[in-house]
């Protein structure tokens, strides 16, 4: 490429607060980015990407400062640049997109007046022809009826709509650099792929140049051009996404490629065949307390769901948000009322037992949650969060505690951490501490809630080694509730498939991912990002 | 250990609340060495009536009818921060068991007890108070007793609040699975997570409650055989111009207490709560 680039970054540093655990956020990074062209930075959390983003946009918060380098965007500085300027560029010149869309907007506006507000700002078009506009990008990002839509409240889109109304408010002024912080984290897979798709579709159309943001390497396989790596504020590797991708040279490059879960099924493991828990028509509804002025709303969470976990075995529970999925668990464990139906453990009705039986119940029964920080009592020590289960049991004080040691130890973590408060734990450390807190008690089930979507690839793959590691040594049947096809592949042993509170599909996970029946499946295996792509081994 | 030294330099950040505890440990000093410098009782005439103050016998002047205003104060001190602190505690603890239960289980006793603290938030307090203890004759603990019915309520609201949003947090939930008690998850598992905002509105209860026993005590209904400043006031309230020394002293302690009580609020908010109060600097 002889053409100069259209974004030209130079040895950019970003400053942190002092006391911080490092200086630099953004340690002197620098790459091109050519018109026509997507360019991914990829990296995990704390890497500095998100920062780099937001330094280039001039929108770093108030508490971090570039200190250094240059950004030139088509041949001028915007580092240098007033506010004022740099608010008379954003827009025109560049535009951004953001991880959460349904914060993103306004809630108070129509979306079409959003997107007008663009153009009446940056433009003096007059207002029939700004009109006229509005419906043409909200055509182009693929809005349903444009002209009605125009004059919706954003609550009544959903999030893949409100992110493309989010696109479509970033291209009103054409920018020739669009921005795009992870777009589809907060998305489901359907959604995501089609707004993948609509980023790249657009991109071809105009030309523009697009820095994308994302901390999923299946993402980048899907629509990067050139991918950047990044690790505690430097690029360590950066090149064509098909040589990245599959013959990556920076050791850190290879371990994060090496950490992503494969999509191939994990080879069939014989199940005992005693059927450690059986659920029939279980059914959840939620009720919304009406008044008069308000209507009633009913959503039905689970709708009568028949499942068996046979001890030994892991069934992955995947399906979408909304689905139930979570809803599903919660019931399994009576953290919530079913409405109707049977859970039939250790032949005990679950849902029909008494508090006296139930609490003798629970021990053989146990969970871990999604969120690592919101799971663990930040008041409580380690220890004390460990032994919890024991000692709810009676067992004495001393044995509960010394037993948290040896628990700790058997999650991969330092005994002497007992005395330690969570906070002084990584995320992956605090989901090991989750796992050893449900172990304690030996429970003969596990219920896994997205235990490892909050945390980053190397750490994800770590803790599914646990997970998998335990379930082996104790022979417990597990419960494995996943949004991630890839993940499921790796531990579940067979798989359902839940959409709209109903199990639509299960079978073995091989069977599944081989020969998906049902349509739905087929749609989420279809969505996986990429899914062309297979990890060099 | 590490943990107070973190908290305590959140704290100094906040210089009006240094201040703020600097007067307030006078205060404290005042009521707790003051009647040994001044042992006589502040009901005995210690002069003539009117002495303006400022002199050698009687450095703050004397009142109607010839008692040391400076004693006064100094045995009011103790009144008013007993009768605060107290009718504090026992407001904060009805409150945090009320809301408490409320928040954590929900449901039919949720509705209960919120229509009960309605009940009571819907009379106006003082005139509620001034009842309260016209009907149980004025006295120490009826007077504690009023400022407490009276107070409790906001602390259920509160602390109601907080368990409402730490109740579903997945930490109360593993617990719930392991199979504990209640008792355990209230006490152990959410109430230190809620203790925060429960000492910041505690330490602002402190000046109401002495504001409010000031004004029933400038009422007549104080305890009749205790001296304090609001009794001070509302005895030498007919005398005001022509001897300013007996009203203006003991509501010069009044207004120091309580802004003093104020800014130690403020700053044990702002330590608390660091993520709040830096944003709003």
């Amino acid at each position: 490429m002889t053409a100069p680039p259209l974004l030209r970054v130079r040895d950019l540093r970003v400053a942190l607060p002092a006391g911080g655990d490092r200086t630099h956020a953004v340690d002197g990074i620098g790459f091109d980015l050519h018109a026509g062209e997507i360019l991914c930075i990829v990296g995990e959390s704390g890497s500095g990407k998100s920062l780099t983003a937001s330094a280039i946009m001039g929108l770093l918060p108030r508490s971090v400062r570039v200190a250094g380098g240059t950004v030139e965007l088509g041949g001028s500085d915007l580092l240098g640049l007033a506010e004022d300027e740099m608010r008379s560029r954003r827009g025109r010149l560049l535009g951004m997109i953001f991880q959460e869309p349904m914060t993103a907007l306004n809630p108070l506006m129509r979306v079409g007046e959003q997107i007008d507000e663009v153009l009446a700002v940056h433009t003096d078009l007059p207002e029939a022809e700004r009109r006229r506009r509005v419906v043409e990008l909200m055509a182009q990002v693929n809005l349903p009826d444009p002209e009605q839509l125009r004059l919706a409240f954003p609550f009544r889109l959903s999030g893949g709509q409100r992110q493309r109304v989010m696109i479509a408010m970033a291209l009103a002024l054409g920018p020739s650099l669009l921005i795009a912080d992870e777009p589809t984290t907060a998305l489901d897979v359907t959604t995501q792929k089609q707004i993948l798709a609509l980023v790249k579709q657009i991109q071809s159309d105009r030309g523009m140049g697009v820095l994308f943001i994302t901390h999923d390497f299946g993402v980048v396989a899907e629509i990067a051009d050139r991918v950047a790596v990044m690790q505690h504020g430097r690029i360590v590797e950066i090149g064509p996404v098909e040589q990245v991708l599959n013959r990556p040279e920076h050791p850190y490059t290879r371990a994060l490629i090496a950490a992503v879960p494969r999509l191939e099924p994990r080879p069939a493991r014989p199940a005992s065949g005693v059927p450690a828990l059986v659920a029939r028509a279980l059914t959840k509804t939620y009720r919304t307390a009406g008044g008069l002025f308000v209507r009633r709303r009913v959503v039905e969470a689970v709708k009568s769901v028949d499942l068996e976990i046979r001890q030994g075995e892991t069934l992955g529970v995947v399906g979408e948000s909304g689905s139930g999925k979570s809803t599903l668990g919660r019931l399994l464990v009576r953290l919530l009322a079913a409405d109707g139906g049977t859970v039939t453990f250790q032949g005990t009705d679950l849902l029909a037992a008494a508090p006296g039986r139930l609490r003798a119940l629970r021990r053989d029964v146990q969970m871990v949650f999604q969120d690592p920080y919101a799971s663990l009592n930040p008041r409580r020590r380690v220890g004390a969060i460990v032994a919890d289960g024991l000692i709810a049991q009676g067992r004495p004080r001393a044995e509960a505690l010394a037993r948290a040691r040896d628990l700790l130890a058997l999650v991969g973590l330092d005994p002497a951490g007992v005395d330690r408060y969570p906070h002084e734990f990584s995320g992956g450390q605090r989901q090991r501490i989750g796992i050893a807190r449900a172990l304690a008690v030996e429970p003969k089930l596990l219920i896994a809630d997205e235990p490892v979507s909050a945390l980053d690839v190397s750490v994800q793959a770590q803790v599914l080694e646990l997970l998998n590691d335990v379930r082996r040594r104790f022979d417990l049947a597990m419960l494995f509730i996943t949004h991630d096809l890839r993940v499921a592949a790796q531990v579940a042993d067979r798989i359902a498939v839940m959409r709209r509170g109903e199990i639509v599909e299960t079978g073995p996970t091989a069977a599944i991912f081989r020969d998906p029946q049902h349509p739905y499946t087929r749609e989420l295996l279809d969505a996986v990002p990429g899914r062309g792509w297979s990890a060099p081994t | 250990m590490a943990a107070l030294a973190e908290f305590w330099r959140r704290y100094r950040r906040n210089k009006g609340a240094v201040v703020g505890l600097a007067v307030l440990c006078l205060i404290l000093a005042v009521a707790a060495f003051g009647p040994l410098v001044y042992p006589d009782s502040p009901w005995d005439m210690a002069g003539a009536p009117f002495q303006p103050p400022f002199s050698a016998a009687h450095p703050l002047g004397t009142d109607t009818l010839g008692r040391d205003v400076a004693t006064g104060i100094v045995h009011g001190a103790r009144v008013s921060l007993l009768i605060g602190f107290v009718a504090t505690l026992v407001a904060v603890g009805l409150g945090v068991v009320v809301g408490a239960v409320a928040g954590y289980f929900g449901g039919r006793i949720d509705d209960v007890a919120m229509r009960l603290t309605e009940f009571f938030q819907t009379i106006p307090s003082f005139v509620f108070a001034v009842v309260l203890v016209a009907i149980f004759t004025p006295g120490i603990g009826s007077i504690v007793t009023a400022i407490a019915v009276v107070s409790w309520p906001a602390v259920a609201r509160l602390v109601r609040g907080e368990f409402l949003t730490l109740r579903t947090r997945e930490f109360v939930q593993a617990s719930v699975v392991l199979g504990r008690s209640a008792r355990h998850i209230i006490f152990v598992e959410i109430l230190p997570n809620a203790v925060s905002p429960i000492i910041v509105s505690g330490s602002l209860m402190v000046a109401t409650a002495i504001l409010v026993e000031s004004s029933l005590s400038f009422l007549g209904l104080g305890d009749p055989n205790m001296m304090s400043w609001g009794y001070m006031i509302g005895a030498s309230r007919s005398v005001v111009r022509l001897a300013w020394w007996c009203s203006f002293f003991p509501g010069l302690a009044i207004l120091l207490t309580v802004l003093a009580l104020n800014l130690v609020g403020e700053g044990l908010s702002d330590a608390l709560n660091p993520r709040l109060s830096r944003e709003g600097r």
